[in-house]
């Protein structure tokens, strides 16, 4: 019950909740974990994703269109945490649905849940000071996204009020798949590294086995988001555990995905 | 009201803020590019050479001062109130929108960014980028929901002519917004060479004030304008309110004149349920929507709603932050008209006026044909005609059958 990466290099995993359904979530997010997955991140869908990439906006739209609501996402983190004590979970949402839920109650909710962090997507830590507050005492991790573009002032801010890791967005963009890895990706972790001690998770478009090792060559952990949310869309809701299971185990072996 | 989310230091006293509303609530990529342009802003307000090369665009090639022109049928008809129009559909490209594109645009070759990308809803905010990208030599991508380049197609004709790449936005309502998400997207993916010229006082700051300070010249010649034809101000000036530019840009120079009443016009639709309208003060609540807090329809969990207007450059699920400040403080009115009075607005200017006006500003037009018999002669209401109608024939014509 922690944002330990006991693994290495460490694997966080993004899942939309409600995509397909909020109980395939579920099953999908212990899968991971019993596949090595150090941490879930539990999206809350939300109709207007603005820097999510087509695969996790189609994952969102299908989510918000069965009505998958916060109190079902924060039920599937319930759920995850009674069945997975060790797994870290942290809720990934866009600002809103937040405010709209009531901050407090949330914060006390998704501390109630199980979660142990909360990452805001739309969030800087300039506007964040209520909200840092109710973390605070609530007792959760707040986890901030640095960019590639961050000027290093920045980066010692988000250092600063990051708890459990600091994200390392890897390139300039929105989510999704891409091809290699940038040089963008190395030169941020080391800026982070100057300012924190935390560990530093790269994710946006780490979408195979080769991208994980060579995020393992500078930071502590890789997350996939969209290569595990395009793989759900193209299973049946019965497949989509195993194939995620089987999917994540090959992340952690370079020469198996050549097989894959 | 939902809980709100406050940076720790005292809200009022931070650039961006209108009261509890503004800020900047974005992916952390954009940060950069948005301190720079704050930058880039704050460098260039006073820079006498900036200003001047703006002003002469807006004079020479854009037109301004615009015409405060005295509509005497109308007021004739109307039986109360003297009625001006402030003429913004007299410039170059048929609205408003040409300020703040002529703006940014200087700005962007400022900092030396060579591409431009904008969103549009009725296609005129789109014209006028596409417009002054053509004029600077930049490179220029519009963002526009399916639904909205079906229903301005002269508007996405006349962008592509002008050089400019219109990108269709499939995604949600196929609107406004979802123009504005995608913009938000490319400029996320493309920040290091490419300027967002975003086309209403709305988003994340520096925007609000930024758009607000280059229509603030709609309002400061308002007010000389009837300061000389009538030697006094006006009783009241209402404009039309998507994102609120050219209502902040009417409205900012009169905000001390405390006895001139100040009336944004929402788009009522085709009815009061949620989705079937666009008007923000009723039913909105405060959240967080592409980069700002302002009023917002959405439902019970926060999921943004479905909007609708019969004009594009209204339909939109926000509101800018500034007029959420305005509308607290009670400065400020808001009401809104829905699409069939509209319709019989346009009808109404044009035949005893002979000017077609855009949607948009029918509905401005429409709320003063509902509240001029209750003032007195004397009385004086101003209009502000943001934009002229021809990109509308065809809505027009189908609905009058004509
Ligand atoms: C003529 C005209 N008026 C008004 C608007 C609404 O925008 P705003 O509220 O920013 O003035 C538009 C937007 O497209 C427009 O084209």
């Amino acid at each position: 019950m922690s944002l330990d990466f006991r693994h290495k290099p460490g694997l966080v995993v993004y899942l939309t909740t409600g995509d397909p359904d909020v109980e395939s979530t579920r099953e999908i997010a212990i899968a991971a974990i019993d596949a090595g997955a150090d941490v879930i991140e539990l999206g809350v869908p939300f109709s207007d994703p603005l820097a999510d990439g087509p695969v996790i906006q189609r994952a969102s739209e299908r989510a918000v269109a069965r009505h998958t609501r916060m109190p079902d996402v924060l039920r599937v983190a319930k759920e995850i945490r009674a069945a997975r004590v060790q797994a870290g979970l942290v809720i990934f949402t866009y600002l809103n649905p937040i405010l709209r839920y009531g901050l407090s109650k949330f914060v006390d909710d998704a501390k109630a849940a199980g979660a142990d962090g909360v990452l805001v997507t739309d969030l800087i830590v300039e506007e964040g000071g209520e909200y840092l507050a109710e973390m605070e005492r609530a007792g959760l991790a707040p986890v901030f996204l640095a960019a590639p573009t961050s000027p290093d002032e920045r980066l010692e801010a988000i250092a600063t009020h990051s708890k459990g890791f600091v994200y390392a967005i890897s390139r300039v963009g929105i989510t999704g798949k891409q091809q290699s890895l940038t040089a963008d990706a190395e030169s941020l972790v080391g800026r982070i590294r100057r300012w924190s001690k935390l560990p530093v998770a790269v994710g946006f478009g780490i979408s195979n086995a080769e991208h994980v090792a060579r995020v393992g060559e500078f930071a502590d952990a890789a997350v996939v988001g969209s290569a595990i949310v395009e793989l759900i869309e193209r299973s049946t809701p019965e497949a989509a555990p195993a194939a995620v299971a089987r999917f994540i185990k090959c992340l952690r072996q370079p020469q198996a995905a050549l097989t894959l | 009201m939902a809980s709100v989310i406050l940076p720790s230091a005292p809200s009022e006293s931070r650039p961006g803020r209108f009261g509890i509303y503004g800020g900047r609530y974005v992916p952390e990529t954009l940060m950069a590019a948005l301190l720079e342009l704050e930058h880039e802003y704050e460098l260039a307000k006073p820079d006498a050479v900036f200003q001047q090369e703006l002003d002469g665009l807006l004079r020479e090639f854009a037109g301004r001062p615009t015409p405060l022109y005295f509509a005497k049928r109308l007021t004739e008809e109307l039986g109360g109130a003297k009625i001006y129009l402030k003429r913004e559909d007299l410039l170059h490209t048929g609205a408003h929108k040409i300020n703040n594109a002529l703006g940014q645009g200087l700005l962007a070759k400022r900092m030396g960014k060579k591409r431009i990308i904008a969103e549009t809803g009725a296609g005129q905010h789109g014209v006028a980028t596409a417009t002054v990208c053509a004029l600077l030599g930049l490179e220029c991508v519009i963002y526009m929901g399916d639904v909205d380049m079906e229903r301005q197609e002269l508007n996405v004709l006349r962008m592509r002519l002008l050089g400019a790449e219109v990108r269709g936005v499939s995604a949600g309502s196929k609107t406004l917004k979802d123009a504005i998400s995608e913009a938000m997207r490319d400029w996320t993916t493309n920040v290091r060479t490419t300027h967002y010229l975003l086309g209403s006082a709305l988003g994340a700051h520096p925007y609000p004030t930024m758009v607000r300070d280059f229509h603030r010249c709609i309002s400061r010649e308002m007010k000389q304008q009837i300061l000389e034809k009538e030697g006094r101000l006006p009783d009241a000036v209402i404009a039309c309110v998507g994102g609120g530019s050219n209502a902040i840009g009417a409205f900012y120079e009169f905000l001390q004149d405390r006895d001139v009443r100040l009336i944004g016009v929402e788009a009522g639709g085709r009815g009061t349920e949620l989705g079937q309208h666009a008007a923000r003060f009723q039913g909105g609540v405060p959240g967080v929507l592409q980069g700002t807090l302002s009023y917002i329809l959405q439902d019970e969990d926060g999921q943004i709603a479905q909007t609708h207007s019969v004009s594009a450059g209204l339909d939109y699920a926000s509101i800018g932050p500034e007029h959420a400040a305005l509308h607290d403080s009670g400065r400020a009115e808001y009401v809104s008209q829905d699409d069939a009075a509209t319709m019989d607005a346009v009808v109404k200017l044009a035949r005893t006026e002979g000017i077609l006006p855009a949607l948009e500003s029918a509905h401005a037009v429409a709320e003063c044909m509902r509240i001029a018999g209750t003032f007195k002669p004397h009385d004086i209401l101003v209009v502000n005609l943001s934009g002229r109608g021809d990109k509308d024939m065809g809505i027009i014509a189908r609905e009058l059958k004509l």
